[in-house]
């Protein structure tokens, strides 16, 4: 296989704050392939944006990327690069798009103006060349009239228009790599669908990687190849999308698909994961999954599992692997139904 | 936003003529008449002075005093000064552009001062520059305003005679001086009084400004602004300064009365010709008219200096733009 594009080698990305050190990242290894679209995927505070800020080197203080971690990209290691180097490839090789539409876009300037900035910025044009290039760019997200949009204000757009205004900043300069953090989730469900097709079609067209972050397996399914499982800031899970699907390892995999909306289903409740996310300051020794896990025994309490490989390029974080009998007892049920679901 | 204009308008003549009543009735009620204070001269009877009185009107009942006062300003007129021996729109008129050229000058440099010190500030927050920087605008912030005049007034004129003494030009020399020597020596005499007020004023803007900063950079859009590759620099000056703006012009407005009040005490010490001074030595002599009168037009300019940073501010963000 020829060397990827983003290679992520034991990422440690650790704050430093009053009530402890939180390991939100602690070890995590993976690639990006050129062209592919790669998913990560797990509950709230299991370190997917942390992961995201890590290779843009944006952690601000109390955070700190630890010594040993490596981010390999286009040949140089992002965790080293100096910060003018770190410059030239934000905006420019790796962009990002965030949830927030509503607040990532700065209220003072017309979106013509954010978006033309970061050409002027690396593609050294003037005002009028960086203008043109990005209503240009406005229209290919799909922005109807896009030289009379350039010259709004964020106020002035809904949520559906500013989040492609921040794909059209993150495609101007055509990066290699999309970091999409939840790119959907702020957006009514129509919307989100027009995104997520917007997103696949610009990755087809300009054959762009994309990171694509979320907590919902639906927008997996839809847009990656490839799909990466985080829990307490490790990966527990890595697989192709579909055989993630077919065979999920992980309890805490087979969990999230069961907590999994169907859509069409008449679902009256909403299955949950029993328990909460331990906190990142005191991760549990041996499996961190263990106290949320219907299979547990003596070894996961003793011994912090190694991600086992699985077979057909399928690697999972638990014990089970060496003692699969034990998937037939479990002590509880996997998940539990709470809550009267969303219709 | 015609219309809003106008109801500004309508709500700064309603304080104006709250302002000038208290005023009038405050300064009527103190013991005492430009005639018993001013005309201390022992060979001028108390007939001769009830006849004075008369001459003026203050022998009639307050409130009517007050309706012809009225009365007269509605026609543009606000009296005689008795210390000045001149309508008190003529004192005024000498006075204010002393006044508006302290405040102009103080209030443009107070607030560069204070944002370039905010920004030095918040760019290495939390180094020695930025916490020797906060001490000395925290020094100046406490600071009574006439004890940093009279310090500047000692330091500059008599240990270090570099400046004069007071005034807004040189007593003898002006009229003799050719344009350019004329503009020396204003700017001579106008740079202590002008920099004791900037002082006292920027360090309270820088200590705003720094938190607007401060509050700002946590924001979504710094973010994105970092993401597209910008320096802190950049991001500073062009992402947060702009929003951080925001704040500091609603302080602008609020900042007027006091760098009203300010130029008042520094003109006072500075003996600089304005009207600050008019009204103080107004008070001393029982100049009811020039007092009133300068009220009225310090509560004018303190409106007005309202509406305008609003208007302003209205303008600075787009978000208000559109209505
Ligand atoms: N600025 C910070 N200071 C301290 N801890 C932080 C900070 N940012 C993140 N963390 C820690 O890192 C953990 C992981 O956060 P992260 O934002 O990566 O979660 P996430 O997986 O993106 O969750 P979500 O789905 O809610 O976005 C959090 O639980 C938090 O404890
Ligand atoms: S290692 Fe054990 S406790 Fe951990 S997830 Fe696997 S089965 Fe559950
Ligand atoms: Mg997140």
């Amino acid at each position: 296989m020829a060397s990827p594009l983003l290679s992520i080698r034991d990422l440690r990305t650790y704050f430093y704050t009053e009530s402890g050190v939180a390991k939100a990242v602690d070890g995590v290894s993976f690639d990006i392939g050129a062209g592919e679209t790669v998913g990560i995927v797990g509950e709230s505070g299991c370190g997917k944006s942390v992961t995201a800020l890590s290779i843009l080197r944006l952690i601000q203080p109390p955070g700190r990327i630890e010594a040993g971690s490596r981010i390999d990209f286009e040949g140089k290691d992002l965790v080293t690069l100096p910060d003018e180097e770190m410059r030239n490839i934000r905006g420019n090789r790796i962009s990002m798009i965030f949830q927030e539409p509503m607040s990532a876009l700065n209220p003072v300037f017309t979106v013509g103006d954010q978006v033309a900035e970061v050409a002027r910025i690396h593609a050294g044009i003037g005002r009028k060349k960086s203008w043109e290039l990005a209503v240009e760019t406005l229209a290919l997200t799909g922005i109807p009239a896009p030289e009379e949009r350039a010259k709004q204000y964020p106020h002035q757009l809904s949520g559906g228009m500013r989040q492609r205004v921040l794909i059209a900043m993150a495609l101007i300069m055509k990066p290699a790599l999309i970091i999409a953090d939840e790119p959907t989730t702020a957006l009514d469900v129509t919307i989100q669908a027009q995104i997520l097709d917007l997103l696949v079609h610009l990755q087809k067209e300009f054959g762009t990687s994309i990171l694509m972050i979320t907590h919902d397996l639906g927008v997996i399914a839809e847009t990656t190849s490839r799909v990466i499982v985080m829990y307490a800031g490790e990966i527990v899970e890595e697989a192709s999308v579909t055989e993630l699907f077919a065979r999920p390892h992980h309890p805490y995999t087979e969990g999230l698909m069961h907590s999994m909306p169907h859509i069409g289903h008449d679902q009256e409740r909403l299955n949950v994961i029993p328990g909460t996310v331990p906190s990142p300051t005191n991760w549990p020794h041996g499996c961190r999954f263990r106290e949320r896990c219907p299979y547990s025994w003596d070894l996961p309490e003793r011994e912090h599992p190694p991600l086992y490989d699985v077979g057909a390029g399928h690697t999972s974080r638990c014990h089970l692997a060496r003692e699969p009998q034990r998937r037939n007892h479990p002590h509880e049920p996997l998940v539990v139904q709470e809550g009267v679901g969303a219709a | 936003m015609i219309r809003f204009i106008a109801r500004r308008l309508g709500q700064a003549a309603v304080i104006v003529a709250i302002v000038a009543a208290i005023t009038f009735a405050l300064i009527h009620l103190a013991p005492g008449d430009p005639f018993s204070a001013v005309l201390d001269n022992p060979n001028v009877s108390e007939k001769v002075r009830e006849t004075l009185r008369a001459q003026y009107g203050l022998d009639r009942p307050l409130p009517e005093q007050f309706v012809r006062y009225i009365g007269a300003l509605a026609r543009g007129e606000m009296g005689w000064s008795f210390s000045h021996d001149l309508p008190v729109r003529e004192v005024l008129a000498t006075a204010l552009p002393n006044t508006l050229l302290l405040m102009g000058v103080a209030l443009v440099a107070s607030f560069a001062l204070g944002i370039i010190v905010a920004l030095v500030q918040v760019a290495r927050r939390g180094s020695i520059i930025d916490n020797v920087l906060g001490a000395i605008s925290l020094f100046f912030f406490s600071m009574p305003d006439f004890w940093l005049a009279i310090l500047a007034l000692l330091a500059l004129t008599y240990w270090l005679p570099i400046f004069p003494v007071g005034g807004a030009v040189d007593p003898v020399m002006h009229e003799y001086l050719g344009l350019g020597g004329r503009i020396v020596d204003r700017l001579k005499h106008l740079v202590l009084p002008a920099l004791t007020l900037t002082l006292l004023a920027s360090a309270s803007v820088a200590r705003y400004q720094r938190a607007a900063l401060l509050d700002v950079l946590p924001a979504d859009y710094i973010r994105t602004a970092r993401l597209k590759g910008l320096t802190e620099k950049e991001i500073l000056r062009r992402h947060a300064l702009r929003n951080a703006l925001l704040p500091i012009i609603t302080l602008i407005g609020l900042s007027f009365p006091a760098l009203l009040t300010g130029a008042f005490f520094i003109e006072r010490i500075f003996a600089w010709p304005g009207m600050g001074y008019a009204v103080v030595n107004a008070i001393g002599t029982r100049d009811y008219p020039l007092v009133v009168g300068g009220v009225i037009i310090g509560s004018i300019m303190v409106t007005l200096g309202s509406l305008l940073a609003d208007l302003l501010y209205a303008w600075a963000d787009p978000r208000l733009r559109s209505h």
